[in-house]
């Protein structure tokens, strides 16, 4: 009793709303995730849900072609955001705090019109749109959130390192490859988190980018929601979320090998 | 000499290519033509018809409701963020480490898993979907990314600061409201700022959550919109108002920023 009186009076107890908040709005609904996922529309036990999926070759294809189009994407905003990343860090700090702001503003436009204005684009410029379009439209989205972490850990690493490397005979490539790539390691990584995730759960985008020729995953769980597929939809949205979980184990995996930068926790 | 030049080309070509579907819709917001291309003189057609709430009423409607929600769901989970993260800084490393987790799940989810599971609770609770659902949906999401802009100041504060104060005879709760608070506030705001731009902007969760009781925000508006074929041409005047505010409100804080640091 006296125990529980101390828990109160401490600061320690401040953590119980939004611990009661997560429990019932995060973890609860991910619980039912699980639970719909097996079992059938009148609540027994049941794997019909999965074999469904992998039975469905459309299905099934929409959800490789979705984590490749995530990869391409990713990929896309490694090699035209790093260089940008690169060229911003070795700016002078006004011009490139203008810059990244300059960067990240679109961001402020609502994803549905920045898309609609891709399509506009594409239309102005007379280029059909298709697969590449809907390439560049989620690179286009998703590169201000690989520019960002990048330029973050390439401003704060340690300029020594690299003069280290060149007073010790290396070249600007030997340099790069072997100092300053690998720390920045962590921007990347958590780029990739930032890009990689959202693009495999965007809906709309890509039907609004190809004329709904091309449908993403995102959408084929929205679908089978909003046509009252409930158990199958939770069943697509936990094969999702394996995904997910996958990923980010890579991911802090990658920051246990750098514990250098500032980890909130 | 000439590397630079090419350097700095590449920054201002990602730029434009940035930057050109925002200065289209702008510059044809300036024009009557329906379809988004169509030059058909210069006009504030547009601009004039969309304050005229009678005509396109449900577009306004739709913009209300988004700011209705962004500020009512950035409030709270500011508020609820800043409390928690006080808290969580006062537990020890391993309640401190699971608190962090429960904190980033929502983060890492997407929005379409957060969409969904939420949309499983409601349902099962038997719960009407429609703007209370939709608020609580938001402050679902925003109040991790409160917590994670708190953190860090909390980290910064000297910690004897509070002890001295009680010391001092302060009770805890002045205390709090003169010197935690004071110190956290940066982190409050941009935590406060960042809710709201996660807010106006989100559509999947939003999707999940709205019912079908005919409630509309900009997202879901624009998306029905999108599906009939072609945009409402008012939303063009729209976006640009809204991204030239959003210009504006940027560079004051920036500036504000720039101010406190010297």
């Amino acid at each position: 009793m006296n125990k529980l009186r101390l828990f109160f009076a401490s600061r320690k107890s401040w953590t119980l709303p939004y611990l009661i908040f997560s429990v019932v709005f995060v973890v609860i609904p991910l619980l039912l995730i699980v639970v719909y996922a097996f079992t059938d529309e009148a609540g027994n036990l049941t794997l019909a849900n999965f074999s469904k999926f992998f039975a469905h070759p459309e299905a099934v294809n929409t959800f490789v072609y979705s984590i490749g189009i995530a990869i391409l994407t990713t990929v896309g905003c490694i090699l035209l955001g790093y260089p940008a990343a690169w060229i911003l860090s070795r700016s002078s700090s006004g011009y490139s705090k203008t810059l990244i702001m300059l960067f990240i503003l679109p961001m402020w436009v609502n994803i549905l019109v920045r898309t609609l204005a891709t399509v506009a684009l594409f239309d102005f410029a007379r280029l059909p749109l298709g697969e590449g379009a809907l390439i560049f439209g989620m690179i286009y989205n998703f590169i201000p959130f690989m520019i960002y972490p990048i330029y973050d850990t390439l401003q704060k690493m340690d300029k020594s390192y690299i003069e280290a490397a060149q007073d010790l005979g290396a070249s600007s490539a030997q340099v790069f490859w072997k100092v300053v790539l690998p720390l920045s390691m962590p921007g990347i990584i958590s780029g990739v988190m930032m890009v990689f995730m959202p693009t495999i759960s965007t809906f709309a985008i890509a039907e609004l980018l190809t004329m709904n020729n091309i449908k993403l995953f995102g959408t084929t769980i929205q679908e089978n929601i909003n046509n009252s597929l409930w158990n199958y939809g939770a069943a697509l949205s936990l094969i999702m979320l394996f995904l997910i979980a996958a990923t980010s184990v890579f991911n802090t995996d990658g920051n246990d090998n750098s514990k250098r930068g500032g980890e909130p926790w | 000499m000439v590397k630079k030049i090419l350097m700095q080309t590449y920054l201002w070509i990602l730029l434009v290519l940035l930057y050109a579907p925002i200065l289209i819709i702008v510059v044809f917001s300036f024009t009557e033509a329906k379809v988004l291309g169509n030059w058909t003189g210069f006009s504030l057609n547009l601009y004039k018809s969309l304050m005229n709430t009678g005509a396109h009423h449900s577009l306004m409607n739709a913009f209300v409701n988004t700011i209705a929600i962004a500020l009512i769901a950035a409030t709270v989970s500011t508020l609820l963020g800043s409390v928690a993260a006080i808290g969580i800084f006062n537990l020890r490393a391993r309640g401190r480490k699971a608190m962090g987790f429960v904190n980033t799940i929502p983060i890492l989810n997407g929005d379409i898993i957060t969409g969904v599971s939420l949309f499983l609770l409601f349902v099962s609770l038997g719960i009407t979907q429609g703007f209370t659902t939709v608020v609580l949906a938001h402050i679902t999401f925003c109040t991790p990314y409160v917590v994670l802009s708190v953190m860090p100041r909390l980290k910064q504060m000297n910690p004897n600061l509070y002890e001295a104060a009680l010391d001092l005879g302060a009770t805890p709760m002045q205390a709090l409201w003169k010197v935690i608070v004071p110190e956290i506030r940066p982190g409050m705001i941009s935590g406060f700022l960042l809710a709201l731009t996660i807010s106006i902007d989100d559509f999947a969760v939003t999707v999940f959550t709205i019912g079908n009781q005919g409630l509309e925000t900009l997202s879901t508006y624009i998306y029905a919109d999108a599906r009939k074929g072609g945009l409402t041409p008012e939303l063009r005047p729209l976006s640009a108002i809204i991204f030239v505010v959003i210009l504006v409100l940027l560079i004051i804080i920036n500036r504000r920023a720039g101010k406190v640091k010297r």
